[in-house]
């Protein structure tokens, strides 16, 4: 779950990180109290939870009043990468020397924690990463110690820093750490961290909170909600997970693997999925009933073609379900069945009776999808 | 010789008394596999499908001293606790059910077991399987059967449906490990598939990826350097998933680029490896290489 960047910014101030001064606005007009209290110039940041913001043209600068709110309401008139700004955070504008880059993360493929640092901060870093692998130290943290102040300095030697901005770069270093572990973060990132006429400042300030620890965490319940669509949330109420693609044929899987095939295949044969939706581990009527509606009233789908290999899923539950959605929705669809596993007999007998048309093996029933697909677009 | 189980695991379950836990030792029992003992704490002295419970796995492993594997169905909160609760009763295998494991536990406990010597599988995995002989874990026993092809998945359901195609075919497998599809596992995919190497009775081995991270890239790497003698065939679901939502670029800088289907394909083809785009192709590929 990604936290916004103000939400982020709190944490990093309660942890003695320096962050510049900034106000919250909700509405453009906010704009003019933020520059009073704050003083000229000002930059203005989109607050939405995605990465390449700044390429996007969410991050913009103020030398006066005028230009302030005009580029203020330039942002709230805003989507970007498909989430609409509502919030902009007004900041007083920094003199930037230099820009430097400072995250933790994990690294899956060693299992461990790694401090990633850079001189050479900013937007590109990505592209950095690839044409200058070397411009971008690596540090791996042994968790049972934890950073190593000592370590820190060498990494901040390493891309240049000395003197005070040094002894400032391992503070901020052990903050950071310090705030991956208290949060439970797959990432906590400063790009750029940037040397400025009064030292180190985390000019930019992300983390992502790990979903599973929300229990620990419930103050940040809400930043979750905030990430999702209206039937998303619909989706995790039942218990199944979805995503919104283009397209016109309805999926309804059984885990994340099967359901991406089953994607792959309908794709394979010519068709395009309009979403993921996977009914998870041992989805009982109620959860399939939800989800056959959810796509029922999709406009974009013409057709729905369910997939279930049934484990610890029950075939009969998931046949009962989706009858039990055609029988309470006025909304009529094509529907192309393919149910193998634990009481597979059982389901099938109930989907026959529902005249619903069933298949034996994935590639078959994906290819009749995509017939009915193009017959119903025709 | 199978891939880490056979008629010779003897098995606590961590959990047993929940209703998924009992579920599927019940299952599992049926199928042959040798459960000796459970472990709920505040339930020891209990008798679960026959067997007694303990309120530790020390306990049940000094009753039982050839207990050598658990298998964890403990909800998520506590699952990291029954993970280095196993190590500590020195069990050499450990199979985690569990899902939704905060990712910070599971690097914490998996990493103390691997320092001690103990194998984790997953967690958020659906086990192992031996056809006829063992099965610690959760998949339906009945689409697999024996043979020579191993199975070596980060996906459930998509295993069992492999599985059902090679099976259909009348290619039976050797053993099925589904490594499981967090972020943090404890036996890796490449791991997996040098076990299945080694094993006499393997004679290719199925790998079934999916997007995300760059498990099937080191894999690629490896079968490039010469590490992995015997054939592999892949699948890589995901193909036409959408990219990941995501923010920051430290995973990005990390993985150089790997994680996407594409560039997971692409680093198999190099390596050699035949790439199925869709499960039924698989079977196709299995047959090809079994005839020559």
């Amino acid at each position: 779950m990604k936290l916004l960047e103000y939400e982020a910014k709190e944490i990093a101030k309660k942890y003695g990180i320096p962050i510049p001064q900034g106000i919250l606005i909700e509405r453009p007009e906010q704009v003019n109290e933020a520059i009073e209290e704050l003083g000229l110039p000002v930059v203005l940041k989109a607050q939405v939870p995605v990465a390449g913001r700044g390429k996007a043209g969410g991050v913009k600068l103020a030398k006066d009043p005028d230009e302030a709110l005009e580029k203020a309401e330039q942002l709230f008139s805003m989507e970007i990468k498909g989430y609409p700004v509502l919030s902009v955070l007004v900041e007083k504008a920094e003199n930037i020397k230099r820009e430097l880059y400072l995250s933790f993360t994990i690294d899956r493929a060693n299992r461990r924690i790694i401090m990633l640092a850079s001189g050479e901060g900013g937007m590109e870093i990505e592209e950095l990463a690839k044409e200058k692998p070397e411009a971008i130290i690596k540090l791996p943290i042994e968790p049972e110690i934890g950073l190593k102040a000592h370590e820190a300095r060498e990494v901040g030697k390493k891309i240049g820093l000395s003197g005070n901005d040094l002894r400032q770069f391992e503070h901020i270093a052990k903050s950071m750490y310090k705030i991956f572990i208290d949060y439970d973060a797959e990432l906590v990132e400063s790009n750029p961290l940037a040397i400025t006429d009064r030292g180190l400042v985390a000019l930019d300030f992300r983390m992502i909170v790990d979903d599973n620890a929300i229990f620990r965490h419930p103050e940040l319940e809400a930043a979750r909600e905030r990430e999702l669509t209206e039937t998303e949330k619909v989706a995790i109420r039942y218990g199944f997970f979805y995503v919104e693609l283009d397209g016109d044929i309805g999926i309804i899987g059984n885990g994340a693997g099967l359901t991406m095939a089953t994607m792959d295949v309908v794709n394979y044969y010519g068709g395009k999925p309009p979403n993921f939706l996977d009914i998870g581990v041992g989805a009982r009527r109620d959860r399939v009933k939800a989800a056959v509606r959810l796509l029922l009233r999709n406009p974009r789908v013409k057709v729905i073609f369910v997939n279930i290999f049934g484990g610890i899923t029950l075939a009969s539950e998931v046949a009962l379900g989706i009858v039990e959605a055609l029988k309470e929705t006025e909304i009529k669809k094509p529907i192309v069945a393919r149910i193998v596993g634990t009481a597979e007999e059982e389901g099938k007998k109930i989907l026959q009776e529902a005249g619903i048309p069933l298949f034996e093996s994935m590639d078959e029933a994906a290819k009749e999808a995509v017939r009915i697909a193009k017959e119903v677009a025709a | 010789m199978v891939v880490l189980v056979d008629e010779n695991t003897k098995v606590v379950v961590q959990g047993i008394t929940g209703r998924y836990g009992k579920f599927h030792a019940e299952k599992m029992m049926k199928y042959g596999t040798k459960i000796l003992a459970g472990v709920t704490p505040g339930k020891g002295g209990q008798e679960v499908l026959g067997v007694p419970v303990f309120d530790t796995v020390k306990e049940a492993k000094e009753k039982f001293p050839e207990i050598n594997t658990s298998i964890i169905f403990v909800p998520a909160a506590g699952a990291a606790d029954a993970i280095i609760e196993a190590v500590d009763a020195g069990l050499e295998l450990i199979v985690v059910i569990t899902e939704g494991i905060p990712v910070h536990d599971s690097l914490k406990a998996i990493r103390y077991a691997r320092n001690k010597g103990s194998v984790v599988v997953g967690p958020n995995c659906p086990g192992v399987i031996t056809p006829g002989k063992a099965k610690v874990g959760i998949m339906p026993e009945k689409y697999f059967t024996p043979g020579p092809v191993g199975i070596v998945s980060r996906s459930g359901t998509l295993t069992y449906e492999i599985a059902y195609q090679l099976t259909k075919r009348g290619i039976g497998q050797t053993t099925a490990i589904g490594i499981g599809g967090d972020p943090i596992i404890g036996l890796d995919t490449v791991e997996a598939v040098k076990l299945m190497d080694q094993d006499p009775e393997t004679q290719v081995i199925v790998v079934i990826g999916e997007i995300g991270g760059d498990a099937e890239e080191r894999l690629a790497a490896a079968i490039k350097r010469g590490e992995i003698r015997k054939p592999v065939v892949a699948y890589v679901a995901g193909r036409t998933a959408p990219p990941g939502k995501r923010m920051g670029h430290a995973g990005a800088i990390i993985s150089m680029g790997a994680g996407t289907a594409e560039s997971k394909v692409r680093a198999f083809r190099e390596a050699g490896v035949p790439v199925a785009d869709i499960p039924s192709q698989v079977p196709d590929l299995v047959e090809q290489v079994l005839k020559k």
